[in-house]
């Protein structure tokens, strides 16, 4: 029996989706807090969901979209007053360095451990370079770089066009939100289209994706460019939610950790690195304010024991749980 | 002169120190096709058995030639029959992943078990003086140091018997089985060997460095990246890469400022695998090991 999972990850969306946007009527005002940064990383995510788990492209570097769309934002904002072009310009900055790192890698048929080496070190000369920005000699317009301790003071996203209206924080939640659903839905439909099924036939087998006469190269760098604009869109959406943004989203651990909610929740969903993300930052949170075990050793053995035994990921051993399930339920009918 | 000597020495130093933090990684990544991410982790695990044998009276040399290889290749040995073991053959990110959750583990037991302090030994050898220039001689130790190692590597590999079996058995690990080599041992003790040379060489570092439960990631992007950059072979990958950036890091260090340095360094490895995608040693050094 073939169960339809798109259609079932659509229904449970839609069940979430009200449940969502109901919280801040339940909720204190922190845990709304919380929940907006919840969204955002889910947006980043999805991002590396995108590019990796259904590209194929390992991005080891994810985060280098996040940090210059962050550093975009702080500066845009800081500098225009408007925080919606600030945002613009965070996803715009993300793709278009994102269209010439990937023009240089994927010509250049750099693929695999290679390619993840290359986009985690571009991360690392970024965060050394701004690292090192600090004194007053280093500005862009009227806002400091800051060095080691970053851009603080940023402005949170306004009203379009009318910067005297900043958002309430339940504002930025639903904002949050919407901009979740929004990449969820338009992710799925971009896998809809011609161009989408492509980039998941490249992944599925190169060789044969050239021979039939796609140009893969194309394809590569059309969804690696998609990605980066997502994880921008967070890294701006971060900045404006925290006020401020440091090299240390350049650094290993943060590059390192989404990879870990990409993998745990499983390669090739979208809902799969969501509930990673989620699962993940909520774990840390929580083992940091009950002091229960060291945060490390914990998430050193969840990540361990996760690749030992659920190498998959979560998602797709859940459907192969829920299929056993669903087909003995098939033949017990049947007999 | 006595410049030009300087810069020769400090320049050798580059590289050395950048070899020996990244050969443990080279030998585990050539031979068994693992990314141990925890091999930051094994150095500093090196650096603080040392610092903590010196400061209980062990003499020096015992405590970085014996005390602290000896700690970091049992820690190996269990990690190994734990976690890697059942690694061999799986995609290199899942290697990553794991070896990731290692390195959580060991700086969460390390941080509790000895706090968030920066601990040291003061080099040893005093300076040297060359012409109107002073040196620490420390640094001439880390050369030589570098240079028995990879020496004593090779002639390992090249010349004994269990270096044989060692390259035969990744070579063509069936064939080895089938003539009666227990691949799972020749796996295993390539991993603490490994493990070994990383506690020594955070040892070695220490002196220099300091070292503090954190210390480990200030190395795994440099060695891990020195190790990609070199290709599959570890021995003579490992010296070419280090050569390269090491040299090209510490010249545009002096010519500038140390920040601009480490930018090279990293610039310089991504242009490398734009123009080798297989490693330095995938193109040039073919029949090197």
């Amino acid at each position: 029996m073939n169960t339809n999972w798109n259609r079932v990850g659509l229904v449970t969306m839609g069940v979430v989706t009200p449940c969502l946007l109901a919280i801040p009527g339940f909720v204190s005002a922190i845990v709304v807090f919380d929940l907006t940064l919840y969204a955002l990383m889910a947006i980043l995510a999805m991002s590396l969901a995108v590019v990796w788990g259904y590209g194929g492209i390992l991005s080891f570097g994810q985060v280098l979209f996040f940090g210059l769309g962050g550093y975009s934002y702080a500066i845009a904002a800081i500098n225009l007053g408007d925080t919606t072009s600030a945002i613009a310009l965070a996803m715009l900055i993300s793709m278009g360095f994102a269209a010439l790192l990937g023009y240089f890698m994927f010509w250049g048929q750099i693929s695999d451990v290679y390619l993840a080496v290359t986009t985690l070190t571009i991360s690392l000369i970024l965060g050394t370079t701004i690292n090192s920005m600090s004194g007053t000699e280093h500005t862009i317009g009227s806002v400091p770089i800051g060095g080691y301790n970053g851009i603080s003071g940023i402005p949170p996203v306004s009203v379009p066009f009318s910067p005297d209206h900043p958002l309430d924080f339940v504002s930025m939640y639903y904002l949050s939100i919407a901009l979740m659903l929004i990449t969820y839905f338009g992710l799925r439909w971009i896998f809809w289209t011609r161009f989408g099924r492509i980039v998941v036939s490249i992944r599925e087998n190169e060789t044969r994706a050239q021979l039939i006469g796609h140009d893969v190269r194309r394809f590569k760098l059309g969804i690696y460019v998609i990605g980066a604009g997502l994880s921008g869109l967070a890294g701006g959406l971060y900045a404006a939610w925290s006020g401020l943004i440091n090299p240390d989203v350049f650094g290993v651990a943060f590059a390192a950790q989404v990879i870990v909610w990409v993998i745990l929740g499983g390669l090739g969903t979208l809902i799969g690195p969501i509930l990673g993300s989620v699962g993940i930052q909520a774990l840390i949170l929580w083992l940091g304010k009950t002091r229960l075990v060291d945060a490390n050793i914990a998430l050193g053995i969840l990540f361990i024991v996760f690749v030992l035994l659920v190498p998959a990921g979560l998602m797709p051993k859940l459907q192969t749980v829920a299929e056993r399930v669903l087909n003995k339920i098939h033949d017990k009918e049947r007999s | 002169m006595d410049v030009f000597a300087v810069l020769i020495i400090q320049s050798l130093y580059a590289v050395a120190s950048l070899a020996l933090i990244s050969v443990g990684l080279a030998l585990i990544f050539g031979m068994l096709r693992i990314i141990n991410f925890a091999h930051g982790e094994f150095l500093m695990l090196g650096g603080f058995a040392f610092v903590i044998a010196v400061s209980s009276g062990v003499n020096i040399w015992v405590a970085m030639f014996l005390v602290a290889p000896a700690i970091v290749g049992s820690i190996g040995y269990v990690v190994e029959r734990l976690v890697i073991r059942h690694l061999y053959g799986r995609r290199v990110i899942e290697t990553v992943l794991a070896t990731w959750g290692i390195s959580l583990v060991l700086i969460g037991i390390t941080s509790s078990a000895v706090g968030y302090f920066q601990r040291g030994v003061t080099p040893p050898f005093g300076s040297v003086r060359i012409g109107a220039y002073s040196e620490g001689g420390y640094t001439f130790f880390v050369i030589a140091v570098a240079i028995a190692i990879f020496a004593g590597l090779y002639g390992f590999m090249r010349f004994t018997l269990a270096g044989l079996i060692t390259r035969g058995t990744m070579q063509q690990p069936d064939m080895a089985s089938a003539l009666g080599v227990s691949k799972t041992r020749v796996n295993t003790l390539t991993f603490v060997a490994g493990a070994a040379l990383a506690g020594f060489a955070g040892a070695v570092m220490a002196p220099i460095t300091g070292v503090v439960p954190t210390s480990g990631a200030a190395y795994i992007a440099k060695s891990f990246i020195t190790v990609i950059i070199g290709g599959a072979a570890p021995i003579t990958g490992t010296i070419s890469a280090a050569t390269l950036l090491g040299m090209t890091s510490y010249f545009t260090t002096l010519f500038t400022r140390p920040v601009i340095g480490e930018v090279v360094l990293l610039a310089t490895a991504i242009v490398v695998l734009r123009f080798l995608p297989t490693g330095i040693t995938g193109r040039f050094f073919r029949r090197g090991m």
